[in-house]
């Protein structure tokens, strides 16, 4: 086991490495911060010193290896933009997407799985095919446009919640939550539902699939000829069934919807990390893009690493497997 | 009794917090966020305009772009190249220190450390010395009043409060190192910092103790980024923010039909010019084309201005005939005639060229002028029609700026505003003249015209303001006949604001000056 968990790790490290060294190639090609620090009177002498002293004059190897060694040390450098340690930057946005994200997540769980029973148990009927039918429109949508459909109603038309920002905060050491606070709630539902969306469709899509299968398993029959009322049978004895691969799939898309979240932080002026993201990227801002793309990445590793580990925990087959 | 005592006493408390309640507070949406509370952080004009509600420098524009008194009450050339400053009495900060010539000293010595981003705004600056305590002597390179220009945007620290919070030295992205400045504030503006959460909101209230007689009544500003235009619109629609500096040019329809909602707009500062590589050879080895003088007016005449204007401006952008807008001393009305459109004509100028089916590529970012993306669409096909072959490489500014100044782009495009100086010695020396070590830095496309550069160094040094306009004028002149660049239009701008807002300042310069809103009736 604990071998396994070695390589687990081992494996882990080697992937963030190579997301920082993809990204650092990117890098080489995607311009010159310099053009963008630099204001209208500054000499073609002073950008030359001054990207000198910001290490972009060296290869690119070399500052790779520079950046890894700082990163290990927890260094990720300063913002080109804000003139701000990175860590602290990302660190002050961590807490805004992760509520974000476990409320949208949240949100997914409670409005797809009973849709999910719904269109199973449903199938053939009217409102089946209809909830069916909606979620590939649901699947299909970009989330700006999603985002943007629900301000424009739910804001500008019926004046109900605000169409930016998070509302008011309160800090607890370094977390700030909004869930405190009433315009903090407030702020929070729209870009929840707009992020959650997607999710929604897939778990329902999900739990449809898997109920219809279990339905057709024997010991649903059984339970059927031992006169169980149907109602008990799916939802005592099927949907638990079903959960397996729900909880697994929820738990790996945490790391997608805080991927993924950039969109909707960026349409909601949402101040999270993606948010923060795309400014550094509009700004070539190299050490806030590194540091997130790392972290990111570090997210997606731990929850694998997370799951494989209690799979192999669950089930004896894939210890020895490897 | 009792009872309605109570009750009056509750009529009267809550008219009391009707009052309080009162207050004006401006909800200012944003494009983006400022980068650093420092004002020698970053050459940005938008962010400086942001910090000048915070902080002042020596000297201020009048509405009409004129240099008047702000921390400094007079000034004089008192040697060929040495302006006495004498200083305004009585000016505290922010954090209760008086104001003198210790803290010009310690302001001018932290904005021209060589590490400071600041540096390149104060070209022609030498050093400060000390007379007395509200006098102090600035040695420039040259006697020319344009110095002053470039001091509008150079703010004044409290010498005591960089020195006990270790801030004396500016911040630099090379030295890795946080900045007390970059966080906290202490200027002697109308407004102070009350709070700031990068991307959320930073507030401002409003400073009792500025100097100045406040022409605003605004107690506090709340502002907020937004950087998705259409939430920006949706939260001004909805009245959750009372006023935003940039409306999207498509929106400007549909914003100004709301009856709560006022639109302001004009065209600015920033004129879009079409600019050629002029080197020898274009980047894939061929001969350039462009040195060929007729191609260059050809060109000129196949850009159907008005269209542009008409279509992708939306009407609300100046049609340039000169490359600098109206507002800049060294404007020349003369000049400004557009090049009338004449395809058939560019054609046959083109075919006797010998240029007839040239390819090139047009560079264009899609994040740099407004609507640059269609204006760029329209003048491909506008140069198709008349026998030339095209391309458009579009892309956002980070990604093409590097192409412009490494000569990979054929043909690209040029805005410039003359900040901060806001005078067409810098168009002329930044972007006309020769490029060298110190000036042509926005001279992407390498051209050289020695005729040029002589009037601008006569320029740089002549103390004369009408002589000096008189020789910006001709050195214009030359750079249209010799069609250098290809000056389009002055963008469009277009501010709106809610009905909370019963006064609020516009000027080309698209700068923010909250110090002149007025809410009240």
């Amino acid at each position: 086991m604990l071998v396994f968990i070695l390589k687990r790790l081992v494996n882990a490290i080697f992937v963030m490495l190579a997301v920082a060294f993809l990204a650092f190639a990117i890098f080489q090609v995607a311009g010159d911060p310099v053009e963008m620090l630099a204001n209208e009177q500054m000499s073609q002498a002073d950008r030359d010193a001054l990207r000198d002293r910001m290490g972009l004059n060296d290869p690119m190897p070399v500052q790779f290896l520079r950046f890894v060694g700082n990163a290990a040390q927890g260094d990720f450098g300063m913002s080109y933009r804000n003139n701000q340690d990175v860590i602290g930057l990302i660190a002050e946005r961590f807490p805004a997407t992760m509520e974000l994200v476990l409320v949208a997540t949240l949100i997914s769980l409670v409005v797809g799985i009973p849709l999910g029973i719904l269109t199973a148990i449903g199938r053939g009927r009217w409102y089946a095919e209809g909830l069916q039918f909606l979620s590939i429109i649901g699947v299909s949508l970009p989330s700006f446009v999603v985002g943007i459909m629900l301000i424009l109603v739910f804001s500008v038309i019926l004046g109900w919640s605000p169409s930016f920002g998070r509302g008011e905060v309160i800090d607890f050491g370094w977390w700030s939550t909004g869930l405190l606070t009433p315009s903090g709630r407030e702020a929070l539902v729209l870009p929840a539902i707009s992020l959650s969306l997607y999710q929604i469709t897939l778990i329902m899509r999900l739990v449809r699939a898997e109920m219809l299968e279990v339905l057709r398993t024997d010991f649903i029959k059984f339970a059927r000829a031992r006169g169980i009322p149907r109602r008990r049978i799916w939802f005592r004895h099927a949907l638990r069934n079903c959960l397996m691969p729900v909880v697994t799939m929820t738990a790996m898309n945490v790391g997608v919807l805080i991927a993924f979240a950039l969109i909707t932080e960026t349409v909601f002026q949402w101040p999270g990390m993606g948010m923060l993201f795309i400014q550094a990227v509009t700004f070539l801002d190299f050490p806030v893009m590194a540091a997130y793309l790392v972290i990111i990445s570090f997210i997606f590793v731990v929850l694998n690493t997370a799951v494989d580990i209690s799979y192999a925990i669950i089930d004896p087959r894939l210890r020895s497997a490897r | 009794m009792n009872k309605a005592f109570l009750g009056a006493s509750l009529a009267v408390m809550i008219s009391h917090g009707g009052i309080a309640m009162a207050e004006n507070v401006l909800r200012w949406g944003a494009a983006r966020d400022i980068y650093s509370l420092d004002p020698y952080s970053l050459g940005s004009t938008s962010n400086l305009a942001f910090l000048n509600h915070i902080y002042e420098g020596l000297v201020r524009y009048t509405p009409d772009f004129e240099v008047e008194p702000a921390l400094a009450e007079s000034w004089e050339l008192i040697g060929p190249a040495t302006w006495r400053f004498h200083l305004r009495k009585g000016v505290t900060f922010q954090n209760g220190a008086g104001f003198n010539a210790d803290d010009v000293l310690a302001s001018m010595k932290r904005v021209s450390d060589p590490e400071s981003p600041l540096r390149g705004n104060i070209p022609t600056y030498v050093s400060t010395t000390k007379i007395d305590d509200y006098t102090v002597d600035i040695e420039t390179t040259s006697g020319s009043s344009l110095f002053l220009r470039d001091m509008t945007n150079i703010f004044m620290f409290d010498a005591g409060w960089l020195k006990d919070n270790d801030a004396e030295a500016p911040t630099s992205v090379g030295a890795q190192t946080e900045n007390f400045a970059t966080y906290n504030t202490n200027g002697t503006g109308p407004f102070m910092l009350e709070s700031r959460v990068p991307d959320s909101e930073t507030v401002l209230v409003v400073n009792e103790g500025w100097w100045d007689e406040p022409k605003h009544d605004l107690d506090r500003i709340e502002f907020t980024p937004i950087t998705s235009a259409p939430t920006r619109v949706a939260a001004l629609l909805s009245g959750e923010i009372d006023l935003t500096e940039s409306v999207p040019v498509q929106d400007l329809e549909r914003v100004g039909a709301s009856p709560e909602i006022e639109v302001i707009q004009r065209s600015d500062l920033r004129t879009v010019m079409l600019s050629f590589n002029r080197r020898e050879t274009l980047a894939d080895g061929r001969p350039n084309p462009f040195n060929d003088l007729r191609l260059r007016q050809a060109i000129d005449m196949a850009v159907d201005r008005e269209l542009i204007g008409k279509r992708i401006m939306r009407g609300k952008a100046h049609i340039a005939g000169t490359m600098v807008a109206p507002e800049i001393p060294g404007y020349d009305a003369d000049l400004d005639l557009p090049t009338p459109y004449d395809p058939d004509k560019a054609r046959a100028l083109i075919e006797e060229a010998g240029l007839t089916g040239t390819e090139f590529t047009l560079t264009c970012a899609n994040d740099e002028t407004v609507n640059e993306e269609s204006m760029c669409q329209a003048v491909v096909s506008m140069l198709t029609r008349v026998g030339l072959a095209p391309r458009l490489d579009i892309g956002p500014r980070a990604v093409q700026s590097p192409k412009r100044s490494s000569g990979k782009a054929d043909m690209f495009i040029t805005s410039w505003a003359n900040e901060p100086t806001l005078d067409a010695y810098s168009l002329l020396v930044q972007v006309l003249s020769s490029a060298d070590e110190a000036q042509g830095v926005a001279n992407y496309g390498d051209w050289s015209y020695p005729e040029i550069d002589e009037l601008t160094t006569q320029i740089s040094v002549e103390t004369d303001e009408a002589r000096r306009l008189e020789l910006e004028r001709e050195a214009l002149r030359i750079a249209k006949d010799e069609v250098v660049l290809v000056p389009l239009y002055q963008q469009p701008m277009a501010w709106a604001t809610g009905d909370g807002i019963s006064e609020v300042t516009i000027r080309a310069d698209n700068k923010p000056r909250h110090w002149l809103t007025r809410m009240g009736e």
